[in-house]
């Protein structure tokens, strides 16, 4: 008599307790989802906002969603593969912006931007995401390669440590002053697009970041579907063991992967220079987290996915504040609330998450 | 062939050593340390200098240590490794004095070459860093020859000489030392004079070397009554000289020491979240500035709620609100994996600090303005505004986190934790409710975070959202990793390394954040367990050697 009561209060005790918490949490959920809808239609019944602010709005936040999917994938494929944030990611692509802020000036310095400027941005281009992939295969030489077989936090202090090791180096080096990137004649123009009565500027620039990060997402997509390379680093990412036996240097696809993605967080640098023409040692931080809550938002793991959280992030980002009526200052409450959000209730992503059960 | 592969080696160190040695230079640190005077004319960058070599033979003999054990190629090895990192440092050196660097890196500049050549022309300076750096090599392989004992002993008097050079200044400055210069009537420089550091690196050699002279066999029992007898001996004595402390060191250092006790408390806090319960918070400085911010509110008669209440009434509330928010933070993050929520309260922590500056919330806090005149706790009607009365509060705040920590480590819900940290399953499977385990190990953490940042609050007098920033967390962080996770002797000896240093050596706050992230990174690839290890970890570890020795031995 005594052990069925026993038993049963062993069985039902932690039911009771889960459930409690669940309810919490979806009370919390429809909470803020009733908050957010509450705000926006507060919003819209204003009609403070023309079509034209939105639209304008929307293409800032694909800007900036492009740069997040950029430094996303870096840290889904590391995460693909190794199961670790790479903490210092953001850290690689500082290292980008950097890198490219140095050639830009001295182009503009010595004129040749003026004279050439294509030639002269393309050598941008070329430098700011060739120097990241160096950084980032040292990095993984150097810190996390002999940590693959320790518990989950170490390589994860570890990358945390690299991060402000990497920062501060940049600061050391470079100084701490704040670097400009100087005006690109070619790029400041504008279009002017008409939206009913009212006109909307388009910046060249900001098509050309849109349609750099379509170029380099299409390549990343055949370079993982197509390619032998691309193979093997989902061969790796399945199953590390068996793709070692199947003949595949795992040590070399986990370096290729560092590489590929410091190439992108790069790239994304050079257009976070050219977009906000401010560069400093701590320009990664906050970019990198935007960018791992992007990674989150479509999967971890899941490269398709990362390339859409950056832009729903990117697009939350700058619609958020004038849909919801709050101060600009609040922006990154919003994505970092926006992540803890995501976390709780779907850890696996908008998208789901390719590893799941691996969990480990 | 074998020539070859000494030379390879050789080449191969010298390299590494070279390019770190390139990026020491790059970073100002020599021309920094330029004008900090050990003993006599020896400065800091000298012996940097001087290192780099060591670490090049070092380097060298390790590597070749695998192939040959004969001294002949590893002499040969690191004469090769300190001339490539000498060629690479005489190289920077002539690159920099003949090209205008100075646009890119900020540090090339004309300091670091006269730090580079010591007054010499500068071929002469190359020549020296070349030869230094290859005859360091060599001496680096040829104190192997020395009998261990006397070796050990050498390298702690040359330690010795180092750390009293490095903090003469400080030591000479303390109220006792002036003291007893008063009654012996001598009076001190600036700088350790050299017949002093050389005596000094004699007398301290040969006390270690004579103390060190009979390593007789001793069972564990012998070891164990000895050391409980030390152990109390110990106790008395550090009791009395942390009494004494303040009074004995003056008003400076009775600041930077409340400094440490603060990041003790906070050390000792988040030792418990990570260290025992293997949840790794970042944001933990937000239940810091909790902490201080419930303080400035309840008791600063400026604050929104003009409570004005005394420091002995807020306290508990602090302490009540800070373990209030840990529960918070804690019932949505319960679910998470390790790596996850290593970030979402890196975000948690961003949030409460990008809050604490908005104009939202500006007409209760302050904005970036800050809350002022919080007034400092009153101890029967004394009010403890010197940090030398400030210190026993915070010593005594201390004194209970410790000892509430050493219970809890030994206690039920300490091994509940542990258990946890190892494998979150396990651990539920024997019946360890996660949830209040997570919770208790949250809420518990952000207490000790409260009360100091309680008394920070108090100290400050005034509180801004800039004392709460993301790297508050990170130094905390990096004091209990480097000094052991899970130990409470290692966060104490983390504290003073880390807050204490800095505020003593004004040159070393320049690459303070930079030696953390080297820090944490060298400690994880080199003693996850820290400095001072816990005594659990510690068996761990030793566990572990010893399977994998007798794995070797199958």
């Amino acid at each position: 008599m005594a052990v069925v009561s026993q038993e049963a209060r062993i069985s039902r005790a932690p039911a009771v307790k889960l459930s409690l918490n669940r309810i919490l949490l979806w009370v919390v959920g429809l909470g803020v989802t009733a908050l957010v809808v509450w705000r926006i239609a507060g919003t819209a019944a204003q009609g403070l906002y023309g079509p034209e602010i939105w639209l304008m709005q929307t293409l800032n936040g694909l800007v900036q969603g492009s740069m997040y999917a950029l430094v996303a994938l870096g840290y889904t494929m590391v995460y693909g593969i190794l199961l670790m944030i790479n903490f210092a990611h953001g850290e690689i692509f500082m290292i980008g912006a950097m890198s490219g802020y140095f050639v830009l000036n001295g182009f503009h310095q010595s004129g040749f931007l003026a004279s050439n400027p294509v030639p002269a941005l393309l050598i941008t281009f070329l430098v700011g995401m060739g120097v990241p992939p160096i950084v980032g295969i040292l990095l993984e030489r150097i810190a996390y390669r002999p940590l693959r077989r320790a518990p989950r936090l170490v390589p994860l202090i570890c990358a945390i440590g690299a991060s402000f090791f990497l920062q501060q180096a940049v600061r050391l080096l470079f100084g701490i002053r704040t670097k400009v990137y100087p005006t690109v004649a070619v790029l400041s123009g504008s279009w002017t697009v008409s939206v009913g009565e009212r006109e909307v500027r388009i910046q060249h620039m900001s098509v050309l970041i849109i349609v750099i990060t379509m170029i380099l997402m299409v390549a990343l997509f055949l370079l993982v579907r197509k390619t032998k390379i691309g193979k093997a680093m989902r061969a790796v990412a399945e199953d590390k063991e068996t793709a070692a036996l199947m003949g595949i240097d795992v040590d070399r696809v986990i370096m290729v992967t560092f590489a590929i993605g410091a190439v992108l967080a790069g790239a994304a640098g050079v257009m976070w220079g050219l977009w906000y023409k401010q560069v400093i040692h701590t320009v990664g931080f906050i970019p990198g987290i935007k960018a791992f809550t992007a990674a989150v938002l479509g999967g971890i793991g899941n490269i398709p996915g990362a390339m859409m959280g950056g832009l729903f992030l990117g697009f939350v980002e700058a619609i958020a504040p004038t849909a919801l009526d709050i101060s600009t200052q609040l922006k990154d409450v919003i994505s970092f609330g926006l992540l803890v959000i995501v976390l709780i209730f779907r850890p696996s992503g908008i998208l789901g998450e390719v590893l799941t059960g691996k969990k480990a | 062939m074998n020539r070859l592969s000494v030379v390879r080696a050789g080449i191969r160190s010298g390299l590494i050593v070279g390019v770190g040695a390139v990026f020491i230079v790059l970073i100002g640190m020599v021309q920094t340390f330029a004008k900090r005077y050990l003993t006599g004319d020896i400065t800091l960058a000298m012996v940097i200098l001087l290192t780099f070599g060591l670490a090049a033979g070092v380097l060298a003999a390790r590597q070749m240590a695998r192939s040959s054990p004969e001294l002949g190629p590893k002499v040969l090895a690191a004469a090769i490794s300190g001339l490539t990192t000498g060629v690479m440092l005489a190289g920077l050196l002539l690159v920099v004095s003949q090209v205008s660097l100075r646009e890119v890196l900020v540090n090339a500049t004309p300091e670091m070459v006269a730090a580079l050549s010591f007054g010499l022309p500068l071929s002469g300076a190359a020549g020296l860093l070349t030869g230094i750096s290859v005859a360091m090599a060599v001496i680096a392989v040829l104190s192997g020859l020395l009998p261990p004992r006397l070796r050990r002993a050498l390298l702690e008097g040359l330690m010795a000489v180092i750390l009293i050079g490095l903090f003469w200044e400080a030591i000479i400055g303390l109220d006792v030392s002036r003291l007893v210069m008063n009654f012996l009537g001598v009076k001190a420089g600036k700088v350790l004079p050299l017949p002093g550091g050389i005596g000094l690196l004699v007398v301290v050699s040969l006390v270690t070397y004579l103390l060190r002279a009979r390593p007789r066999p001793e069972t564990a029992v012998v070891r164990q009554r000895r050391s409980r007898a030390w152990r109390s001996i110990s106790l008395v004595l550090i009791a009395g000289v942390m009494a004494a402390l303040p009074f004995a060191v003056g008003l400076f250092w009775s600041q930077t020491l409340t400094t440490i006790g603060l990041f003790t408390l906070m050390g000792l806090g988040l030792n418990i979240v990570v260290g025992m319960a293997g949840l790794l918070d970042l944001g933990y400085v937000a239940f810091y500035a909790i902490g201080a911010y419930t303080m400035a509110l309840f008791s600063s008669p400026a604050s929104s709620l003009q409570l004005g209440l005394p420091f002995w009434v807020a306290l508990p509330i602090a302490l009540v609100f800070a373990a209030i928010s840990g529960i918070l933070l804690g019932i949505p993050v319960l679910r998470l994996r390790g790596d996850y929520l290593a970030i979402v309260t890196l975000g948690f922590g961003e949030i409460i600090r990008i809050l604490a500056l908005s104009d939202m919330l500006k007409p209760y806090i302050g904005g970036p303005q800050g809350i002022m005149e919080t007034p400092p706790p009153y101890f029967f009607g004394v009010p403890l505004s010197d940090p030398r009365y400030l210190y026993y509060l915070i010593l005594a705040a201390c004194l209970v986190v410790v000892f509430i920590s050493l219970r809890l480590n030994d206690s039920r819900i300490g091994r509940a934790w542990i258990a946890v940290r190892e494998d979150e399953d396990v651990a539920q499977a024997m019946g360890i409710n996660l949830v209040a385990a997570k919770l208790m190990a949250f809420a518990i953490g952000a207490c000790f975070a409260g009360v100091g940042g309680a008394i920070f609050a108090a100290r400050q007098g005034a509180i801004f959202p800039m004392d709460f920033t993301l790297f508050v967390s990170i130094n905390v962080l990096c004091l209990i990793i480097i000094g052991g996770m899970g130990s409470i002797p290692g966060v104490i000896t983390g504290a003073f390394f880390l807050i204490g240093l800095p505020e003593v050596l004004r040159e070393v706050d320049e690459y303070r954040v930079l030696a953390y992230g080297a820090g944490l990174v060298i400690m994880m690839l080199v003693r996850p367990g820290g400095l001072l290890p816990s005594a659990r970890r510690r068996l761990e570890l030793e566990e572990k050697a010893e399977e994998v020795e007798t794995d070797v031995a199958r």
